[in-house]
Protein backbone atom coordinates (compact mmCIF):
# COMPACT_ATOMS: atom_id res chain seq x y z
CA UNK A 1 0.00 0.00 0.00
CA UNK A 2 1.08 3.30 -1.20
CA UNK A 3 2.43 6.05 2.17
CA UNK A 4 -0.53 8.41 0.32
CA UNK A 5 -3.79 6.04 0.38
CA UNK A 6 -2.55 5.95 4.34
CA UNK A 7 -2.40 9.62 3.98
CA UNK A 8 -5.36 10.37 2.41
CA UNK A 9 -7.13 7.80 5.43
CA UNK A 10 -5.49 10.13 7.65
CA UNK A 11 -6.12 13.27 6.29
CA UNK A 12 -10.01 12.46 5.83
CA UNK A 13 -9.97 11.09 9.54
CA UNK A 14 -8.66 14.36 11.08
CA UNK A 15 -9.60 17.23 8.64
CA UNK A 16 -8.47 20.16 11.17
CA UNK A 17 -5.21 18.31 11.48
CA UNK A 18 -1.71 20.72 11.90
CA UNK A 19 -0.14 17.69 10.40
CA UNK A 20 -0.38 14.80 8.81
CA UNK A 21 3.13 12.26 7.89
CA UNK A 22 3.25 8.83 6.88
CA UNK A 23 6.72 7.57 6.52
CA UNK A 24 7.25 4.30 4.64
CA UNK A 25 10.18 2.65 7.26
CA UNK A 26 10.99 -0.01 5.04
CA UNK A 27 9.89 1.46 1.43
CA UNK A 28 7.79 -2.13 0.96
CA UNK A 29 4.73 -0.34 1.21
CA UNK A 30 3.55 -2.39 5.26
CA UNK A 31 5.74 -1.02 7.58
CA UNK A 32 4.72 2.86 8.58
CA UNK A 33 5.45 5.22 10.68
CA UNK A 34 2.64 8.17 10.54
CA UNK A 35 2.50 11.08 12.92
CA UNK A 36 -0.79 13.17 13.42
CA UNK A 37 -0.25 16.45 15.09
CA UNK A 38 -3.60 17.67 15.86
CA UNK A 39 -5.59 19.63 18.75
CA UNK A 40 -8.50 17.52 18.63
CA UNK A 41 -6.18 15.39 20.59
CA UNK A 42 -6.02 17.93 23.77
CA UNK A 43 -6.01 16.36 26.54
CA UNK A 44 -6.89 13.19 25.67
CA UNK A 45 -5.08 10.25 27.06
CA UNK A 46 -2.47 9.07 24.68
CA UNK A 47 -3.90 5.19 25.00
CA UNK A 48 -7.47 7.31 23.51
CA UNK A 49 -5.38 9.33 20.52
CA UNK A 50 -3.68 5.88 19.28
CA UNK A 51 -7.22 4.39 19.39
CA UNK A 52 -8.46 6.84 17.01
CA UNK A 53 -5.56 6.62 14.46
CA UNK A 54 -5.64 2.87 14.51
CA UNK A 55 -9.76 3.75 14.36
CA UNK A 56 -8.81 5.70 10.84
CA UNK A 57 -6.50 3.18 9.58
CA UNK A 58 -8.96 0.12 10.63
CA UNK A 59 -9.36 -1.42 7.11
CA UNK A 60 -5.78 -1.78 6.14
CA UNK A 61 -4.79 -2.97 9.93
CA UNK A 62 -7.92 -5.47 9.49
CA UNK A 63 -6.38 -6.92 6.03
CA UNK A 64 -2.89 -7.05 6.81
CA UNK A 65 -1.56 -4.70 4.58
CA UNK A 66 -0.05 -2.75 7.15
CA UNK A 67 1.90 -5.27 8.73
CA UNK A 68 3.89 -2.97 11.35
CA UNK A 69 2.54 0.71 12.48
CA UNK A 70 3.93 3.19 15.07
CA UNK A 71 2.47 6.32 15.34
CA UNK A 72 3.19 9.30 17.01
CA UNK A 73 0.28 11.69 18.05
CA UNK A 74 0.95 15.09 19.47
CA UNK A 75 -1.89 18.10 20.38
CA UNK A 76 -1.48 20.84 18.25
CA UNK A 77 -0.19 24.25 19.83
CA UNK B 1 -11.72 -26.21 30.65
CA UNK B 2 -11.97 -22.29 29.82
CA UNK B 3 -11.70 -21.00 26.28
CA UNK B 4 -9.24 -19.01 24.53
CA UNK B 5 -10.51 -15.90 25.65
CA UNK B 6 -11.28 -16.77 28.84
CA UNK B 7 -7.57 -17.81 29.73
CA UNK B 8 -6.94 -14.76 27.59
CA UNK B 9 -8.98 -12.09 29.91
CA UNK B 10 -7.57 -14.08 32.80
CA UNK B 11 -3.66 -13.42 32.75
CA UNK B 12 -5.16 -9.47 31.88
CA UNK B 13 -7.39 -9.31 35.00
CA UNK B 14 -4.58 -11.52 37.44
CA UNK B 15 -0.88 -10.61 36.28
CA UNK B 16 0.43 -7.30 37.42
CA UNK B 17 1.95 -6.67 34.08
CA UNK B 18 0.69 -8.35 31.53
CA UNK B 19 2.90 -8.03 27.69
CA UNK B 20 1.09 -10.05 24.44
CA UNK B 21 4.36 -10.31 22.18
CA UNK B 22 5.55 -11.91 19.16
CA UNK B 23 8.21 -14.25 20.66
CA UNK B 24 9.05 -14.89 24.26
CA UNK B 25 11.41 -12.38 26.51
CA UNK B 26 13.92 -15.38 25.61
CA UNK B 27 13.67 -14.87 21.93
CA UNK B 28 11.86 -11.61 20.59
CA UNK B 29 10.70 -11.97 17.34
CA UNK B 30 9.55 -8.45 16.50
CA UNK B 31 11.27 -5.32 16.95
CA UNK B 32 7.99 -3.40 18.41
CA UNK B 33 7.67 -6.63 20.57
CA UNK B 34 11.21 -5.96 22.26
CA UNK B 35 10.18 -2.12 22.83
CA UNK B 36 8.00 -2.66 24.90
CA UNK B 37 9.91 -5.13 26.74
CA UNK B 38 12.96 -3.33 27.30
CA UNK B 39 10.45 -0.19 28.20
CA UNK B 40 8.97 -2.05 31.08
CA UNK B 41 12.14 -4.15 32.35
CA UNK B 42 14.27 -1.16 32.17
CA UNK B 43 10.91 0.74 34.81
CA UNK B 44 10.98 -1.99 36.56
CA UNK B 45 7.83 -3.96 35.53
CA UNK B 46 7.05 -7.42 36.71
CA UNK B 47 5.97 -9.19 33.48
CA UNK B 48 4.08 -11.89 32.50
CA UNK B 49 4.76 -12.40 28.87
CA UNK B 50 2.70 -14.61 26.15
CA UNK B 51 3.94 -15.44 22.99
CA UNK B 52 0.69 -14.48 20.55
CA UNK B 53 3.02 -16.53 17.37
CA UNK B 54 1.60 -19.59 18.27
CA UNK B 55 -1.80 -19.59 16.94
CA UNK B 56 -3.33 -17.01 15.52
CA UNK B 57 -6.46 -17.32 16.89
CA UNK B 58 -4.69 -15.43 20.02
CA UNK B 59 -4.21 -12.31 18.32
CA UNK B 60 -7.43 -12.25 16.73
CA UNK B 61 -9.21 -12.99 19.89
CA UNK B 62 -6.95 -10.50 22.06
CA UNK B 63 -7.52 -7.69 19.46
CA UNK B 64 -11.47 -8.70 19.83
CA UNK B 65 -11.49 -8.12 23.55
CA UNK B 66 -9.26 -5.20 23.52
CA UNK B 67 -10.60 -3.14 20.14
CA UNK B 68 -6.63 -2.84 19.81
CA UNK B 69 -5.57 -4.01 16.21
CA UNK B 70 -1.80 -4.40 17.02
CA UNK B 71 0.91 -6.31 18.59
CA UNK B 72 2.36 -5.80 21.52
CA UNK B 73 -0.11 -5.23 23.97
CA UNK B 74 0.54 -3.66 27.53
CA UNK B 75 -1.89 -4.03 30.62
CA UNK B 76 -1.15 -3.08 34.27
CA UNK B 77 -3.69 -4.15 36.31
CA UNK B 78 -5.99 -5.20 33.96
CA UNK B 79 -5.81 -1.80 31.82
CA UNK B 80 -4.49 -1.77 28.38
CA UNK B 81 -1.84 0.96 28.54
CA UNK B 82 -1.11 0.65 25.05
CA UNK B 83 1.80 -0.89 22.41
CA UNK B 84 5.14 -0.22 21.69
CA UNK B 85 4.73 3.78 20.92
CA UNK B 86 2.73 4.80 24.27
CA UNK B 87 4.55 2.13 26.40
CA UNK B 88 8.17 3.31 25.37
CA UNK B 89 6.86 7.15 25.31
CA UNK B 90 5.53 6.50 29.03
CA UNK B 91 8.53 5.12 29.94
CA UNK B 92 10.67 8.42 28.23
CA UNK B 93 8.52 10.72 30.27
CA UNK B 94 8.71 8.56 34.00
CA UNK B 95 5.15 8.07 33.55
CA UNK B 96 5.53 4.30 33.14
CA UNK B 97 7.59 3.89 36.81
CA UNK B 98 5.25 6.20 38.51
CA UNK B 99 2.15 4.46 37.31
CA UNK B 100 4.04 0.94 38.47
CA UNK B 101 5.03 2.35 42.15
CA UNK B 102 1.30 4.00 42.50
CA UNK B 103 -0.37 0.38 41.57
CA UNK B 104 1.99 -2.55 42.10
CA UNK B 105 3.85 -0.36 44.83
CA UNK B 106 7.53 0.78 44.87
CA UNK B 107 9.33 -2.29 46.26
CA UNK B 108 7.62 -4.50 43.79
CA UNK B 109 9.37 -8.02 42.86
CA UNK B 110 10.08 -8.08 39.01
CA UNK B 111 10.36 -11.51 37.87
CA UNK B 112 9.70 -11.67 34.12
CA UNK B 113 7.65 -15.06 33.55
CA UNK B 114 5.70 -16.40 30.22
CA UNK B 115 2.76 -17.79 30.52
CA UNK B 116 1.39 -20.60 27.60
CA UNK B 117 -2.01 -20.77 27.16
CA UNK B 118 -3.91 -24.06 26.26
CA UNK B 119 -4.98 -23.74 22.68
CA UNK B 120 -6.95 -27.32 21.79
Amino acid sequence: MASETIRALLERAFPEAAEVDVVDRTGTGDHFHVTVVSRRFGELPLIDQHRLVNAALAAPLGDGTIHELRITTRGAA
Amino acid sequence: MSTLREQIQDVIDNEPVALFMKGTPQLVMCGNSDRALRALLDAGAPIAAVDILPDPRIRQELSELSGWPTIPQVYVKGELIGGADITEELHASGELRRKLDGTLGVDREQKVTTVALRLS
